[in-house]
């Protein structure tokens, strides 16, 4: 609850503060500070101390987990806006009001971390998509951007329809917007009025496949994640896919049950189909960014193992995920943002030319492709064991591992561009400061990649 | 405790070698920290040590277990010798940024060292990439003209075989009583028969990738060949010894049922691929193609003993781990040492080296007879027992690995024949200097081929532990 109205309150704020100060620098202290408030305001409701307490009706549920998890999302923003400030004031000249967007996604994602009932469900994604279509258009001069945004806005308006038929269906079939357990009718001992829940869950189900850009729902995503501005993509592909994750797997916590087999059926379908046009795909991009958009399609098939089962080891494994997942991509962005351009040969010759950045692209190369002393290691170790426990074939587990392998072909293919061909490297300008944010990541990436259970231990306490 | 420093000597200076830029410090250092981690390789073979504990991972109940015992042990030492020896030898070379070659090379032994003390299933694993890594980058910098493809394929081989390790090692931690990786609580995992097949599969591959048994060699002849001669004498000599370390520490305790079950699979298996590299190898040019070729077929002959499961063919395989490397170690130096003075290893273009280096030449021999399992040299004692539970496993089996020590001795006395002897070449003729440092390195070398060759005894006090534990039930 208090994030929700912290973050509201600091988007509206974020909005006005231009009349307060014009300097850029000071809107973008403005904002970290903001960020820092809405940090301490979800701590302090983690510890049991509200703003304002009120009823929801059923409508809102605060739980741990999902507590925890604005946690780790707030404090990826807040490393986001931390090391991407500068840039994003080259966007556009209005850098409040991106801030404020910022704030009002935030608040979506609070509201997609806590729903108790699918119309608050609707509503969270709703929050947080509009804000989105905003950002992706936020470079108005440039027509890549004008695109992707019309193209993201058109597709996603299409996918909440889809996500609103399906809440009628289930309400026409249960009577509620409730996340219940499926009620068993009593002479059949079958889920009641299953034909009409099953497709309003399959529905559910696509709409939010959409969100987290899984196949065969993912083909707006590269053409998105290319044209935004690149200082957005980072944040696009990380924190707002993991909210649309986490509201994933709070959606089928309870429903997935309804659907019995059928729903392994199309999720290993969904998965297999996601890793495999995924990582193929990324293989034979020219362009990093484009191929970091395949990637996080790729990865995402990878985030929808944590699906499969309802045990506690789903939801550490997805948190985890999306940590490794989110810090590593936003530290390979970071780095691209410097490049000129984005072709894999402006990369030739960095390690030469600077070798901190070198080694820092490195590390998080490595991290998305799971290598050892990273968290992406223990992300996919965890994913795979979490997918074990939930009783997955082993056939499952040996198709992501195939791809797993797939994807060190493109992450690899830019770590051979920088340090095994010569070139010079078509970069700007890296300051002292910008490099040792960057090493903050790396430094936190190789911390959960020898103890990531220092990131659970918050969750048990 | 004392086990800690076979991973402490060797990832210290190497971060200490990459402050430092000036040649001659750069070489003393490593040289010297590779010779400390020998003295302690030494100390633990005449001394027992206790094993190192620490937890690690408490949510996962992973333990960072180090342990020695005779499988340990032998590998070690092996690990301990090489890296002082390659360092000397190769110590002349012209190494672009040698401080970050070394440092790479330092940390490749870190992570070696790892491998073979690890105790539990995770650390294994931590440790069976840590020594991958560096070496994907010193083959990718260092290496020869199509190094970054071959280094690739090679990458991707390895990466996959381990990942579907991690499957297995996922399997049967969530099978264990006490869900933990410990070696112990992994013999007692509660597996289906099923399950236990598929988790020996898995294991199986990543070692079988690793050695490299037939039809998975295919990256090795190209790494060997483009990769810098220093990291191609730890890959032959001492990190295929990993796949066959993983058999004897992981897979035989496991999953004993899964594999007596493969052992005519494996072995079938392992003597095509002995037979086939050795008549590859006969076709060679090239010397360091020849040299990875005849490696394989040796690799191979002990595979095929590991799987025949009889005490006397693993007794001769493990005293054979140790061998092997030295020889191979030996023949890479030389071969070495004459492609940096002549700049080719085309056999062709070589000869009459026993004219114009005539101390090089005896050694060359030396260890080509060595490599042909002459009595009296080290690896004599190993194929002698290894052929003998080959027999005793299926006479025709035995009688089809022992064409390979004709086409050995076809392939390597060809080779001498080739460089040693006959006209003084125009390549063999530029050799201007005698390096003085891989000569002396290559005659302890040789003292240690006729030493354990005569007197093998040591070797299999060393190892006894590990037999009597696999035996004795």
């Amino acid at each position: 609850m208090n994030a929700i109205i912290v973050s509201a309150l600091l988007g509206v704020v974020m909005m006005f503060s231009s009349w307060g100060t014009s300097s850029a620098k000071a809107q973008r202290n403005i904002g970290l500070v903001g960020m820092l408030l809405l940090i301490v305001a979800n701590l302090a409701q983690l510890k049991g101390w509200y703003v304002i307490d009120f009823d929801t009706k059923g409508m809102l549920a605060f739980n741990q987990i999902g507590l925890f998890a604005n946690m780790t999302l707030f404090v990826l923003t807040f490393l986001y806006l931390w090391i991407n400030g500068e840039e994003i004031e080259k966007v556009g000249n209005h850098t409040a009001d991106f801030y404020a967007i910022f704030f009002f996604i935030l608040c979506g994602v609070s509201v997609l971390t806590s729903f108790d009932n699918l119309l608050m469900l609707f509503i969270g994604i709703e929050i947080l998509s509009i804000p989105l279509y905003i950002l992706t258009g936020a470079d108005k001069k440039n027509l890549f951007s004008n695109e992707a945004s019309l193209k993201y806005f058109l597709m996603g308006s299409f996918s909440t329809g889809i996500l609103l038929l399906g809440i009628t269906f289930i309400y026409g079939a249960t009577g509620s917007f409730h996340l219940l357990p499926p009620v068993l009718n009593p002479r059949t001992h079958m889920v009641a009025e299953q034909f009409l829940m099953s497709a309003g869950l399959i529905l559910l189900f696509v709409s939010m496949n959409f969100k987290v850009s899984a196949a065969p729902f993912h083909f707006w995503t590269p053409d998105v994640y290319d044209g935004a501005p690149t200082v957005f993509t980072s944040f696009m592909a990380t924190i707002v896919k993991a909210a649309g994750f986490i509201a994933f797997i709070k959606v089928f916590e309870t429903q997935r049950v309804a659907l019995g087999f059928t729903w392994m059926l199309i999720l290993s379908f969904v998965i297999v189909a996601t890793l495999l046009i995924g990582n193929i795909t990324a293989v034979f991009q020219r362009s990093v960014k484009r191929m970091l958009a395949y990637s996080s399609i790729a990865q995402a098939g990878f985030m929808l193992f944590a699906l499969y089962g309802n045990s506690i080891f789903n939801t550490e494994a997805l948190l985890l995920y999306i940590v490794a997942y989110s810090l590593a991509t936003i530290g390979v962005f970071a780095v691209l943002i410097k490049m000129k351009d984005y072709s894999f040969e402006s990369f030739n010759g960095l390690a030469k030319q600077n070798p901190a950045l070198a080694f820092l692209t490195t590390i998080f190369l490595f991290s998305l492709a799971g290598i050892p002393l990273t968290a992406g290691f223990f992300a996919k170790y965890y994913m795979l064991n979490a997918l074990l426990t939930a009783g997955a074939g082993l056939w499952l587990l040996i198709v992501a591992v195939v791809f797993a392998a797939v994807s060190v072909f493109y992450y690899f293919k830019l770590i051979q561009a920088i340090y095994f061909t010569p070139g010079e490297p078509a970069i700007n300008e890296v300051g002292k400061k910008y490099e040792f944010k960057l090493w903050v990541v790396a430094v936190l990436i190789i911390i959960l990649g020898v103890f990531p259970s220092l990131l659970f231990n918050y969750l048990y306490f | 405790m004392f086990l800690l420093l076979f991973l402490l000597i060797p990832i210290a200076s190497a971060l200490v070698l990459l402050l430092i830029k000036k040649e001659q410090t750069v070489n003393a250092i490593a040289i010297g920290a590779a010779l400390l981690t020998l003295l302690a390789a030494i100390y633990i073979i005449i001394n027992k040590t206790g094993n190192y504990d620490a937890p690690w991972l408490p949510v996962l109940n992973s333990r960072f277990v180090l342990q020695a015992d005779g499988l340990a042990k032998i590998l070690i030492l092996l690990t301990a010798i090489s890296f002082p020896a390659i360092f000397i030898a190769t110590q002349k070379n012209q190494t672009a940024q040698k401080n970050v070659f070394l440092s790479l090379m330092l940390l490749t032994q870190a992570g070696l060292m790892g491998v073979f003390l690890a105790g539990d299933a995770l650390l294994f694993y931590f440790f069976w990439e840590l020594a991958l890594i560096p070496v994907y980058f010193l083959c990718s910098i260092w290496g020869g003209e199509k190094r970054i493809a071959v280094t690739f394929k090679f990458f991707i081989y390895t990466f996959l075989g381990s990942l579907l390790m991690l499957i297995g090692i996922v399997l049967l931690y969530s099978n264990t009583a006490d869900h933990s990786f410990l070696i112990e609580s992994f013999k007692h995992a509660n597996l289906t028969q099923g399950q236990s097949l598929t988790a020996f599969a898995l294991f199986f591959t990543a070692f079988a990738i690793k050695m490299p048994i037939f039809p998975l060699h295919t990256w090795q002849p190209d790494a060997y060949e483009q990769s810098p001669t220093a990291v191609t004498m730890v890959l032959s000599a001492v990190m295929v010894k990993m796949g066959l370390y993983g058999i004897v520490r992981w897979l035989m305790p496991l999953f004993p049922a899964a594999f007596l079950a493969h052992t005519n699979f494996v072995v079938v298996l392992s003597v095509i691929g002995i037979l086939y590299a050795s008549f590859i190898a006969i076709r060679q040019d090239d010397l360091k193609r020849l040299i990875a070729y005849s490696s394989i077929a040796h690799i191979g002959l002990m595979n095929a003993a590991l799987f025949t499961h009889n005490q006397i063919g693993i007794q001769g395989a493990l005293v054979q781990l140790f061998s092997h490397g030295i020889n191979v170690l030996g023949l890479w130096i030389i071969a070495d040492v004459i492609e940096q003075q002549t700049g080719t290893r085309s056999m062709k273009a070589l000869g009459g080296l026993a004219k114009k280096q005539p101390t090089l030449a005896i050694l060359l021999v030396g260890f080509a007879f060595a490599n042909i399992a002459l009595p009296l040299t080290n690896t004599f004692v190993g194929e002698f027992l290894m052929f003998n539970s080959l027999f005793q496993f299926n006479p025709l089996v035995a009688a089809a690995a022992g064409v390979s020590v004709v086409l050995a001795a076809i392939y390597t006395l060809n080779m001498v024949q080739k460089v040693a002897y006959g006209e003084v070449s125009t390549a063999t003729s530029s050799m201007q200097f005698v390096n003085k440092n891989a000569q002396g390195v290559l005659i302890v070398l040789l003292v240690i081929v006729f030493v354990t060759g005569v007197y093998p005894q040591p070797l299999f006090d060393i190892t006894a532990d590990t037999l009597k534990q696999l035996f004795v039930k």
